[in-house]
């Protein structure tokens, strides 16, 4: 068995909490993400689940150190980024690359699509100046636009087409890892499947090993081989993307999965649905023992006690539940 | 009668870059009680349609061009603002995507709550607040009294959705219209709001119109769906038909891209390329260009809005003419 290509080991990033208006003080942190470790495998697409809360994009940050971890490491292709050197930095986001949520707040208003996308093979200094109008074309081919859109600026596209370009900006240094934060959640559905299909497609041709966050679970299914499922800074499941959404074990993720809308009418209005009482939690107060006791439906006084290991069940599953086998 | 009937709206906005289109001759009816889903991608038109009926559609840049928009035996289009003014808020109500651009945000929940109450009925500050916090706590609202005046931002998306169905409602209206309230949430939260609405239909028989992108979501809400195409209505149907037996291109390709329809491991179904500009608008029928069913004589002659089966309409001259039809929809999507 291969080493995985990025490694997280008991990751944490908490931020300070300051309250007061003259005299700032320190009152606390919030936990954003609490002891995640997780293994992403070369040429495997994990899909990263949660809602409001849940630390996903925290963690996605934290990987690529735009934010320092407060514990725990993170290691790509052997090397340790965290509380690294900046040229160890540096060079690590040659191969670590990120897709962000927004396409409308992403890319630079200010550059043409072309400046955009010439600019990290500037930085990175990867090619001479006169290969990188050729480069350039290559990545928009590659996402399925004209080349000759290079020198339009972000307002003349539509939402799924700069979501191509940030796919193109990402792929620009030829990354082994790319973390795609909601990459779809801001587009129409039949956009959507484009962007998907897109996705699929490079990793497949660049033998890419990809985190792909969503909060849709039915998304996550497709591109994903596995998923893990967030809850408030930690995993509460883990397993094969096909797998854990047709038998989820977790209650949360029972939750999610039962979210889904059945795109038939009579099979959703008749089905069992489990709807969740509350709201996600807000790390500012965390409860205690289980995060997601106030809204499980299965929990008991037990639940509140500690917080649950993630363990491994006989089908491989990964649960984060005290009574993941009874329920 | 039906409680509202719309007929041929049009609505432009006139722009220094050229006139957009954004509604071109919608048309439908709404019975009381009844739930209807209005389902189209980000340009199809359906809010600003929905905007201009209730006259919430700033008139410049727009313009509603023609059309009748009758609620009750009144025409919101051609009344009094006064007479539209009390029809609003009280017996036709709107919620939308962001509750942060609808909840002032200078304003505590209590006062925004009330207001609608004072200004349509008669009653005092005392029971208006009874009936507000009797209100918030059926829409799920923990310690309603103790948040009563709190301000938006003190709530979370969640919350303040609620906040603005509890305002929507607080009136009693016959009909609610909904514009894409739960886009924008969590999806176990999305669950709540949506199982909500449905709980106070079934309580207060009103009529509700849910706007969506996703086709999906319809099928659990709506008796009947309009599917909203570059500004007109491509097809009219019970949720049954537009699932089991579509009767356009565009709602077949709608419903085939759902992914929670397909296998895992194969390419996602797509609609190629992408909605028109509203602005340049193509010959003939919109959703030529993306069809691929498509003949000349699409895309030459806008198609109209026809009856082809029962209670079913369809804007595709291929489906009018009987030269096409799809086969029934037949659903397996693993779940069982």
């Amino acid at each position: 068995m291969t080493e995985p290509i990025l490694e997280l080991k008991e990751v944490r990033t908490d931020f300070p909490v300051r309250r007061g208006r003259l005299f700032r003080r320190n009152t606390g942190r919030l936990q954003a993400v609490d002891g995640v470790s997780l293994a992403l495998h070369r040429g495997e697409v994990l899909g990263l689940v949660g809602e409001s809360g849940s630390g996903k994009s925290t963690l996605a940050r934290t990987i690529l150190q735009l934010v320092p971890a407060t514990g725990g490491t993170v290691v790509l292709e052997g090397r340790t980024l965290t509380a690294a050197a900046p040229p160890v930095i540096r060079a690590a986001r040659r191969s670590l690359q990120m897709v962000f949520q927004d396409p409308y707040a992403s890319l630079n208003p200010r550059l043409s699509v072309f400046a955009a996308l010439a600019e990290p093979l500037r930085v990175h200094r990867v090619c001479p100046a006169a290969e990188i109008p050729g480069r350039v074309a290559r990545l928009l081919e590659m996402v399925g636009l004209a080349p000759r859109l290079a020198r339009k600026y972000p307002h003349e596209f539509s939402g799924g087409q700069r979501q191509r370009i940030a796919v193109a900006r990402a792929l620009a240094l030829e990354p082994k890892v790319v973390i795609a934060d909601e990459p779809v959640s801001a587009l129409d559905v039949s956009i959507q499947a484009q962007i998907l299909n897109l996705l699929a497609d490079l990793v497949r041709r660049l033998g890419l090993s990809m985190i792909f966050i969503a909060h849709d679970l039915s998304v996550v299914k497709h591109i994903a081989d596995r998923v893990a499922v967030m809850y408030l800074g930690r995993i509460v499941e883990l397993g094969a993307a096909a797998d854990v959404i047709e038998r989820p074990h977790h209650p949360y993720t029972r939750a999610l999965v039962s979210a889904i809308p059945v795109p038939d009418p009579a099979r959703e209005r008749a089905r069992q649905r489990l709807v969740l009482a509350g709201e996600p939690p807000s790390p500012l107060h965390p409860p205690a023992g289980c995060a997601f006791h106030p809204r499980c439906p299965f929990a008991e006084g037990r639940c509140r006690a500690a917080v649950p290991a993630l363990d491994r069940l006989a089908d491989g599953r990964e649960v984060a539940c005290v009574r993941a086998s009874e329920i | 009668m039906p409680l509202l009937e719309v007929n041929g709206l049009r609505t432009s906005f006139h722009t220094r870059t050229g006139v957009v289109r954004a509604v071109r001759g919608v048309s439908f009816t709404l019975e009381r009680g009844e739930t209807l889903g209005i389902v189209g991608e980000s340009g199809s038109g359906k809010s600003v349609a929905c905007l201009s009926i209730l006259g919430l559609v700033p008139q410049p840049p727009a313009r509603i061009e023609g059309g009748a928009a009758v609620f009750d035996g009144v025409d919101l289009l051609r009344a009094a603002p006064r007479t539209v003014r009390a029809l609003r808020g009280r017996r036709v109500a709107m919620i939308f995507q962001d509750p942060m651009s609808s909840l002032n945000p200078y304003l505590r929940i209590s006062d925004q709550l009330i207001e609608p109450l004072l200004i349509h009925e008669k009653i005092g500050r005392a029971a208006a607040r009874r009936r507000a916090l009797d209100l918030l706590a059926a829409v799920g609202i923990s310690d309603p009294a103790g948040r009563f005046d709190h301000y938006p931002h003190e709530f979370s998306g969640g919350m303040r959705q609620r906040v603005m169905i509890a305002m929507a409602l607080i009136g009693r209206p016959d009909l609610l219209i909904a514009d894409e309230p739960t886009t924008a949430l969590d999806v176990t939260v999305q669950a709540q709001i949506l199982e909500l609405i449905r709980r106070f239909q079934r309580e207060t028989g009103m009529a509700v119109i849910f706007i969506t992108h996703d086709l999906a979501v319809v099928a659990g809400l709506c008796d009947r769906v309009l599917v909203m195409y570059a500004g007109r209505v491509a097809e009219s149907a019970s949720v049954a038909a537009i699932f089991s037996a579509p009767r356009h291109p565009y709602t077949r390709a709608l419903q085939r891209s759902i992914p929670a329809l397909q296998p895992k491991g194969v390419a996602l179904n797509t609609i190629p390329g992408q909605p028109p500009d509203l602005a340049r608008l193509p010959f003939g029928c919109a959703f030529a260009p993306r069809c691929e069913l498509a003949t000349a004589l699409c895309r030459a002659r806008d198609p109209d809005l026809v009856e082809v089966a029962p209670q079913h309409a369809s804007a595709c001259l291929r489906i009018q003419t009987g030269e096409i039809a799809f086969a029934t929809t037949d659903y397996t999507d693993g779940r069982g």
